[in-house]
């Protein structure tokens, strides 16, 4: 039943718990919705997933998952007899459903049930399901009187469904699993910075004060602590690093919850005049560098994750970029940028002994002041700490 | 009962649906969207549909849970035990109700409006688990238990600025507003002009989705800056031509003001237009 669709978005690394689980079956007992494939799709959605930049993999998951399925099988799979029962007749003419009743629901269900094996044995049947244009009992918009549609209202709709439009693609920026290691070692970054409004007694200063007063109250506050922590994260994407675009986008996807301000942007291979904040525009929607020098203070603390893998012509040379013309070299951005956020480092994918063998790498090893560190555990334990200095 | 929109809000579908199942079975609701779509209007709405009163607590960087169900304050009490005053002896009148406590109370099913929750600390969802949760909580000076007479309906908005914690994520139902599409925007302004001359509106939302997609605004105009915009149109009785006369992508909408707020933003327009007439 429902469980093999909770399965499955598990296994597309939703991260779905039971209690939501069975918050849905509640749903779907109360009903909640209508039979409609489009209404569950909401309703799972809005039960199960519970931030917008999992919308995406939820809706490539879903649509997976209920591909062919306007032909029954699927929705078998999914959903209560009873349940499905109420679906069908809903889409049968009244003498459909006289003529169902006589060829009966139990031998209809069975040969669901065998189907549903088969398709399973070879995984690959789904396309018997489809298009089968009423020849088959189970085949969507047929002219057979077994033949059952459950979303039987899309007929009306244009022929993509909501979740196949992928319209939060754009949202999608967490990988989620394995970044428990990153985590902690994030945490170090959090800094308790005693500042802000004064707003928690300070019980023991008020005693001491009202002890000084001989006895008038003296009350004493003091700030509360809070996560003060700024950081701008900038990410090498596309080129040499797309090896690393994994362990990048975890330690992306640990950061969010880190901390109180996270700014991030993209670049290609080393900093120039343009960044960027959404890959796939990053021709439409550049950012002019100057502005994003301008726009966050000093107390901004600077993350560049990259491999600093690239012709040693892209930092040294006016002009030397793959991609822009770059009047001045990546060296002077790269100044520019660690002399406005001196707290700056540089976490690297690549494991720490292969740097001295790349040119680049050493070059841009040196313009960081030393201040590179390898993308392990070990690595931003000693990154982090040099940050919180 | 069930909540369709309303005369005054427009909605989608999906997000009726969402909120119908969250509040058929009593779980909150969090909503997220960019600025301007609806999100703290929504909770207004629903109660009003439902009829039910609304309880709003609108949340700021210093509020602390314990502020939604009740404040010992225990500074006027110590001050007043100093003046030797005579309430002192009753805890119970330095003890002040929050918005949930009150919610707790009311004698109908009632709307909780949780406004702007991520700008409080990262630690303030998880101290409200077991509350929204079982709907109670113990007060500790009077010793005295608060249980919801009935089960209000929560509605829980954010923008994003912190992230929420798993454990409160996963007691939450969650509905996101999609920035209205052009047929959605239509309705919404038919809905606070009505009557509005179809020439001037569909200029209007030309220039409206077209500033949009300008690649780099620090501020997208929203919702609530398309109705400014189209108010100052009327006041001025601004024609719809001279909105966005096709052979003339060059000219500067009036009173853009209204729609880009941010200084930067008015000054990146201003060049594009500026390059534009240059390419022509
Ligand atoms: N769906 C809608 N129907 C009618 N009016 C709407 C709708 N969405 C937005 N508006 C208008 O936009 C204004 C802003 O809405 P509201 O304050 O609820 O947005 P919000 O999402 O809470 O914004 P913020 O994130 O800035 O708090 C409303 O006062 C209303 O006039
Ligand atoms: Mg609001």
């Amino acid at each position: 039943m429902l469980i093999d669709f909770f399965l499955h978005l598990k296994e597309n690394r939703l991260p779905v718990s039971i209690k939501e689980f069975l918050a849905l079956l509640e749903a779907l007992q109360q009903h909640v919705i209508e039979h409609s494939l489009d209404d569950f799709y909401v309703l799972s959605r809005a039960i199960l997933v519970k931030d917008e930049t999992h919308f995406d993999k939820f809706d490539r998951a879903f649509g997976e998952y209920f591909k062919g399925v306007e032909a029954l099988p699927g929705m078998e799979a999914l959903i209560p007899e009873e349940w499905l029962r109420q679906a069908v007749k809903k889409h049968l003419s009244d003498a459909e459903c006289a003529k169902l009743e006589k060829l009966g629901w139990e031998k209809l269900m069975e040969t669901f049930k065998k189907r549903l094996a088969e398709q399973k044995e070879r995984h690959s049947g789904g396309s018997k399901w489809i298009g089968t244009g009423g020849t088959s009992p189970f085949g969507h918009g047929g002219t057979h009187p077994e033949g059952i549609r459950v979303g039987g209202k899309s007929e009306n709709r244009s022929a993509v469904k909501v979740w196949e439009k992928r319209e939060y693609r754009n949202l999608d920026d967490s990988v989620e699993i394995g970044t428990r290691n990153i985590k902690i070692a994030l945490r170090r970054l959090r800094r308790f910075a005693r500042q802000g409004a004064p707003e928690e007694l300070d019980l023991e200063g008020t005693i001491a004060g009202t002890a000084r007063n001989a006895g008038w109250l003296d009350l004493r506050l003091r700030p509360e602590r809070h996560n003060a922590v700024k950081v701008l994260l900038f990410l090498d994407i596309g080129g040499s690093m797309d090896d690393h675009i994994r362990v990048c986008e975890e330690l992306f996807s640990a950061c969010h919850s880190e901390f109180k301000h996270l700014e991030y942007y993209y670049f290609h291979n080393c900093v120039y005049e343009y960044l960027w904040k959404d890959n796939r525009r990053r021709h439409s929607e550049r950012i002019d560098t100057h502005d994003v020098l301008h726009r966050y203070g000093n107390d901004y603390k600077l993350i560049f994750v990259g491999d600093a893998a690239m012709s040693p012509y892209e930092i040294l040379q006016p002009w030397g970029s793959v991609e822009y013309n770059n009047a001045e070299p990546g060296a002077t951005w790269l100044r520019r940028l660690t002399d406005t956020w001196p707290h700056a480092i540089w976490l690297n994918p690549e494991s720490e002994h292969a740097w001295q063998y790349r040119q680049s790498t050493s070059l841009i090893h040196n313009l960081m002041g030393g201040r590179m560190f390898p993308l392990t555990l070990d690595g931003l334990e000693r990154g982090m700490r040099l940050l919180s200095k | 009962m069930r909540f369709s929109g309303s005369d005054k809000y427009v909605t989608t579908g999906d997000l009726t649906l969402a909120v119908n199942a969250a509040v058929t079975l009593q779980r909150p609701l969090l909503i997220k969207g960019e600025p301007g779509t609806g999100k703290t209007m929504l909770a207004e709405e629903v109660a009003a549909a439902l009829g039910r009163p609304l309880f709003q607590w609108h949340i700021k960087s210093t509020t602390k849970a314990q502020q939604g169900l009740y404040e010992y304050d225990a500074v006027s009490r110590l001050r007043d035990s100093q003046l030797g005053e005579a309430k002192v002896a009753d805890i119970g009148s330095y003890i002040l109700k929050g918005v949930l406590w009150q919610a707790f109370e009311c004698a109908t099913p009632s709307v909780v409006l949780i406004d702007e929750i991520d700008k409080a600390d990262i630690e303030f969802p998880n101290d409200l688990l077991r509350e929204l949760d079982r709907m109670e909580f113990f007060v500790y000076e009077t010793r005295q238990n608060v249980r919801a007479r009935h089960r209000p309906a929560v509605f829980i908005t954010s923008n994003n600025e912190k992230e929420l914690p798993d454990a409160f994520l996963r007691r939450c139902f969650f509905h996101y507003i999609k920035f209205p599409d052009r047929e959605t925007m239509k309705r919404i302004v038919d809905v606070h002009f009505p009557g509005l001359k179809p020439a001037l509106l569909r200029e209007a939302l030309e220039v409206f989705f077209e500033l949009r997609e300008i690649p780099g605004l620090k501020k997208k105009p929203s919702t609530s800056e398309l109705l400014d915009w189209l108010k100052l149109l009327l006041a001025e009785d601004i024609p719809p031509e001279a909105l966005h006369s096709k052979d003339n992508k060059s000219a500067i909408p009036p009173l853009h003001g209204a729609l880009l707020k941010n200084e930067q933003d008015v000054h990146l327009f201003e060049r594009l237009i500026f390059m534009a007439r240059q390419n022509r």
